[in-house]
């Protein structure tokens, strides 16, 4: 088909600006960091379109860190961008043709750069006679794209920084260069760097059988792209295109010199049809062939080797021509600004040390696998670790022997719950029946636990070691606290009595007696309780109060230090406990008002005494 | 892959999809693909027009020229196809030069006719090639004059007349040439809708109750359109490989790896006695190596094809590499000359070199022994991101087992390596 394009040679220049469909954090970064080593003065990316996001993608420009918005649609971002030529398409297989469709119809966008492999081949077709229609250009689809040195690059194009540079990317040289594969673009900008000045611009069109634009449109925008001094082209077996170069060739329409190579020369001793790495690579009939395209690209006057294996030196040979009949003057080869490493590279390349802002002593999740205190997760499974153990890694960072581990989850069993009237049930409930959800209504259950209700574990442990610490006498104890106005935590109950006795109290103090290998602190309270039970028969050792002592108790038979235990105290660590316990309980009231449906909880009227007509404060 | 041709039972099948849902045909074509899982006692339930008898039989194994063949049975009963069938399934046959099965056939009822017509379309870069000639069938290229050939733009209708005027110009008779015309339109429409690239009816013919019929079809799909086509292709047929093709144990298993993972893993074994293996990565790269091999003269020592891409994981290239040391290692040369293996590859956009190459040293280790045995001489290339880690290790590899490896980065022309081991 005959080209319409009617746009100048040059797709691209240093001044030229992009829309990039996709968030594509990694392509965008390394045009950016392109930019900069080629010092363009903007950026080559100005908007990001994303279906799903809006707000701005936050990218590097050199040191700088800059805002690009994101549009929802190519036609806002394009309607915001008109200085924005070029759309470079990261959409799948499957959104492809309709994105592609929708940059050709923005007046502002004149190329389209299709990177999506596996676009059907329909659609491509359609594209590129919609694209001819209006005088544009597609590069691709199937492609890595290309680009215009020391200018523009299309995303991922030339590989790294490094690359860049080696294969002098970064500064114009003189020769245009395209091909189908985009695998071997990177390849031949090496190829051409190590025997030429380098590439002024080059170009993948795409493996794919039908492009977006051919070789030929390209060769014919490089013939009158004045910077290009010759070009080099790499085919490929399998469709006619090749041809077309012979032709323009023999009419004179390229007069500069083209080293051409058809690759898929061995096609002839393999089956027949073996499908190359490309899915335009299938000769379907004999002058598709490598051999013959190659034949016909030589007879027609551009320069073919014999084989890839000496493609280099006629490109060699072909720029020392140009260079010694003064075509081509090598020009100075100017500095090149160093880019600078991000953290992560600088990390990498042990360049940098920094100090954490967060330490973290008991679990790791940053290897191939989970660790709680440096114990695989699979071990931790495997070998039945229960969660007492868990509970003593994680909290006390500390493996703890099997009697302090059972003790810890009995602890845990018996303050599961104690029935739907206690403030931290009862608050759950009423959230849960005003419809709040799991979290919420778990939260203004567990805001209820403090000193008065659960809370009194941590203030039993301390004063309670306190006293037998200094080896008080239990009347002494009672009375200092009562002269400093402290009521006793851990001593009393609302219901229970001596005569009443708290079941779960009794339990436990069975379960330490048996199992600890000291009980000196509970024993300390016991003889406390004594005191005070002569004054009220309710002022007995609680639950609060007994697992705060026993722990205590726990905390000294698993080795741990006077200091130690204290700030294990003084940090709410046995607080914790109740907290974890009284969750289950928790949770399952919630679950259990859910499950029933239960309607709005409203207080009645007959539980309140209304005293609205006493004096004003 | 892209271009992939389907048996002609499924493209009569899909045919008749597209024309009876534009109402052209009434019903589907008679026309059955019958395989060894075919149970033919019971197959006239389903059909009953095969106890009519008057039937054909033919192979349906993607090659043509069957009635050349003498591959082709004529208006035959039932009783004798089923016979036909039960002596030739599975049937070994050389075609074209290459053996196989013949494992699939298709029956249809015989169409008593005069006219052969001939009908392509075929897709290119800017427009859908219609061709028709009405002096088809099998000396079709006998008759080359009387092709007339029509270009439809891509996403273009065409009316009736201009078909009229360009393709059936002809045809004399009135009425069958609006027949021609109706049904060509209607195919055009099934070669756009169902994504189509390539048809040829060689013949097509008009019955005795003046319809048009399908006599041979042969028909192309794109298969990156599979994703757009679930409701009208179906999941009833299945992409066949060629006549004669039969994949090895070595190509069956990376062929299943392949189908596990993003990446890309290929490998054709085209001589196990060949003492040139590759172990190539990417495919532009990959044909430029065998190129090579071939451009300076030792195609017939070309072991295999393949390449790896698309950053194929640790274990995916450990496989991949030990598949062809495997192969590679099986046998020594005859002559007891050394086996080359070239780990090649152009300068990579952004796969960690080093990375890739963990899997290979993975294998070659494991191999180490068989790899001496076969005096097995590696040469690798590579360039791209980390690649002078990923050559340092190959050099130390073989420093540490002994084996010969040469080891050359972007400096050095990519197919250098090719030569260099050529002269061993």
């Amino acid at each position: 088909m005959a080209t319409k394009k009617t746009s100048s040679a040059k797709l691209f220049s240093d001044k030229t600006q992009s829309i990039i469909y996709g968030v594509q954090t990694a392509a965008i970064q390394r045009m950016l960091d392109f930019d900069f080593v080629v010092r363009r003065s903007t950026p080559s990316v100005v908007a990001v379109v994303d279906k799903t996001s809006t707000g701005y993608h936050k990218v590097f420009f050199g040191e700088k860190e800059i805002l690009l918005p994101i549009y929802r649609t190519i036609e806002g971002a394009a309607k915001k961008h008109p200085e924005a030529d070029v759309l470079i398409n990261f959409a799948s297989f499957r959104q492809a043709y309709v994105t592609s469709m929708e940059a050709l119809q923005q007046p502002s966008i004149r190329t389209v750069a299709i990177i999506a492999e596996g676009v059907p081949e329909r659609s491509a077709r359609m594209l590129r006679k919609r694209a001819l229609e209006l005088g544009k250009w597609i590069i691709g689809p199937a492609t890595v794209g290309g680009l215009r040195a020391g200018a523009f690059k299309i995303g991922n194009s030339g590989g790294t920084i490094e690359n860049i540079i080696d294969s002098k990317l970064h500064r114009p040289g003189s020769v245009g260069f395209v091909s189908k594969s985009g695998g071997m673009s990177n390849e031949m900008f090496n190829v051409i760097a190590q025997n030429t000045n380098g590439i002024v611009e080059g170009i993948a069109i795409g493996g794919d059988r039908f492009a977006g634009s051919t070789l030929i449109e390209h060769l014919l925008r490089f013939e009158k792209d004045s910077e290009i001094k010759m070009m080099v082209v790499l085919g490929e077996v399998g469709g006619t295109e090749e041809y077309r170069i012979a032709d323009a060739i023999k009419e004179g329409r390229i007069k500069k010199p083209v080293v051409a190579w058809v690759t898929g020369t061995c096609s002839e001793y393999m089956p027949k049809d073996l499908q190359f790495g490309h899915a335009g690579a299938l000769a379907e009939g004999e002058n598709e062939t490598a051999k013959a395209k190659n034949k016909a690209l030589r007879d027609a006057g551009a320069i073919v080797p014999d084989s890839f294996d000496d493609y280099d030196v006629k490109i060699r040979e072909t720029y020392e021509a140009l260079v010694k009949k003064g075509t081509i003057k090598p020009a100075e080869e100017p500095p090149i600004p160093n880019l600078p490493m991000t953290y992560a590279e600088a990390r990498k390349a042990h360049q940098v040390r920094k100090p954490a802002n967060i330490v973290c002593t008991i679990s790791n999740d940053s290897g191939d696998e989970l660790t709680y205190l440096g114990t695989q997760i699979s071990k931790i499974i495997r070998e039945n670790y229960t969660l007492g153990d868990i509970i003593g890694m994680l909290w006390l960072r500390k493996r703890l022997p099997e009697w302090a581990t059972q003790f810890i989850e009995k602890v845990l069993i018996i303050t599961a719950d104690h029935g739907p009237c206690v403030s931290g049930a009862h608050n759950a409930i009423v959230a849960a029946r005003a419809g709040r959800d799991l979290v919420s209504s778990l939260a203004s259950g567990i805001l209820t636990v403090g000193p008065r209700f659960g809370g009194a574990i941590d203030g039993a442990a301390k004063h309670f070691k306190a006293g037998w610490e200094n080896d008080m006498k239990p009347e002494v104890f009672v009375e200092d606290l009562n002269s400093k106005g402290i009521k006793i935590p851990g001593i009393g109950h609302l219901v229970k009595s001596a005569q009443n006795p708290d079941m779960r109290v009794e339990l436990l103090k069975k379960l330490a007696k048996k199992s600890f290998p000291a009980t000196e602190c509970l024993n300390f309270a016991l003889k406390v309780e004594k005191v005070t039970l002569q004054k009220r028969n309710n002022l007995i050792l609680n639950v609060d109060g007994c697992i705060g002592i026993l722990m205590v108790d726990l905390l000294l038979g698993c080795g741990f230090s006077n200091e130690e235990i204290n700030t294990i105290i003084d940090n709410g660590t046995l607080n914790g406990l109740f907290l974890l316990g009284r969750s289950i309980g928790m949770i399952g009231h919630i679950l259990d008002q859910k499950r029933q449906k239960s309607g709005l909880y409203r207080h009645p009227y007959d539980d309140v005494l209304f005293l609205d007509d006493i004096a004003e404060y | 892959m892209a271009h992939r041709a389907i048996r002609e039972a499924d493209a009569k099948r899909l045919l008749s999809r597209s024309l009876k849902a534009q109402g052209f045909f009434k019903e589907y074509l008679r026309s059955i693909g019958v395989d060894a899982s075919t149970d033919l006692e019971t197959l006239p339930r389903s059909y009953p027009w095969l106890a009519g008898g008057h039937l054909v039989v033919k192979p349906d194994m993607l090659f043509g020229k069957r009635g050349k063949k003498n591959m082709v049975q004529l208006d035959i009963s039932w009783t004798d196809a089923k016979k036909f069938l039960k002596a030739n399934i599975g049937k070994k046959e050389k075609v074209d030069g290459k053996e196989g099965k013949l494992d699939h056939w298709i029956v249809e009822p015989f169409v008593p006719h005069k006219e052969e017509f001939y009908l392509s379309i075929r897709a290119s870069n800017g427009s859908d090639t219609l061709m028709f000639s009405p002096m088809g069938g099998i000396n079709i290229e006998s008759n080359k004059d009387s092709v007339k050939t029509m270009e439809v733009p891509v996403g273009e209708g065409f009316d009736v007349e201009t078909l009229k005027e360009k393709l059936l110009v002809g045809v004399k008779d009135k009425v069958l040439k609006e027949h021609l015309a109706d049904f060509i339109m209607h195919v055009n429409k099934f070669f756009v809708d169902y994504d189509l690239v390539s048809l040829e009816m060689n013949p097509f013919t008009y019955t005795q109750e003046k319809t048009l019929r399908p006599l041979d079809l042969r028909v192309v799909l794109d298969d990156t359109a599979a994703f757009q086509q679930q409701a009208n292709w179906g999941k009833d047929f299945s992409f066949p490989e060629a006549f004669g093709t039969v994949k090895g144990k070595e190509e069956q298993y990376i062929a299943e790896l392949d189908a596990k993972t993003g990446a890309s893993l290929k490998l054709k074994i085209l001589n196990p006695e060949g003492r040139i293996w590759t172990m190539v990565a990417g495919g532009g790269a990959s044909v430029i190596y065998a190129d090579t091999i071939a451009d300076l003269g030792h195609a017939d020592e070309m072991a295999n094809y393949g390449e790896y891409s698309g950053n194929p994981n640790r274990e995916m290239t450990r496989e991949y590499a030990r598949t062809i040391l495997e192969a590679m290692t099986r046998n020594p040369d005859k002559k007891g000359r050394p086996k080359i293996l070239l780990i090649g590859g152009g300068v990579a956009n952004f796969t960690d070199v080093a990375k890739t190459f963990d899997g290979i040293i993975d294998a070659i280790r494991e191999y180490k022994t068989a790899i001496q045995k076969s005096k097995v001489k590696i040469f690798v290339r590579r360039g791209g991101p980390n690649y002078k880690e990923g050559l340092r290790m190959m050099r130390n590899l073989g420093e540490e087992l002994k084996i010969p490896i040469e080891v050359y980065g972007p400096e050095t022309h990519m197919t250098y390596i090719v030569r260099k081991a050529l002269e061993q």
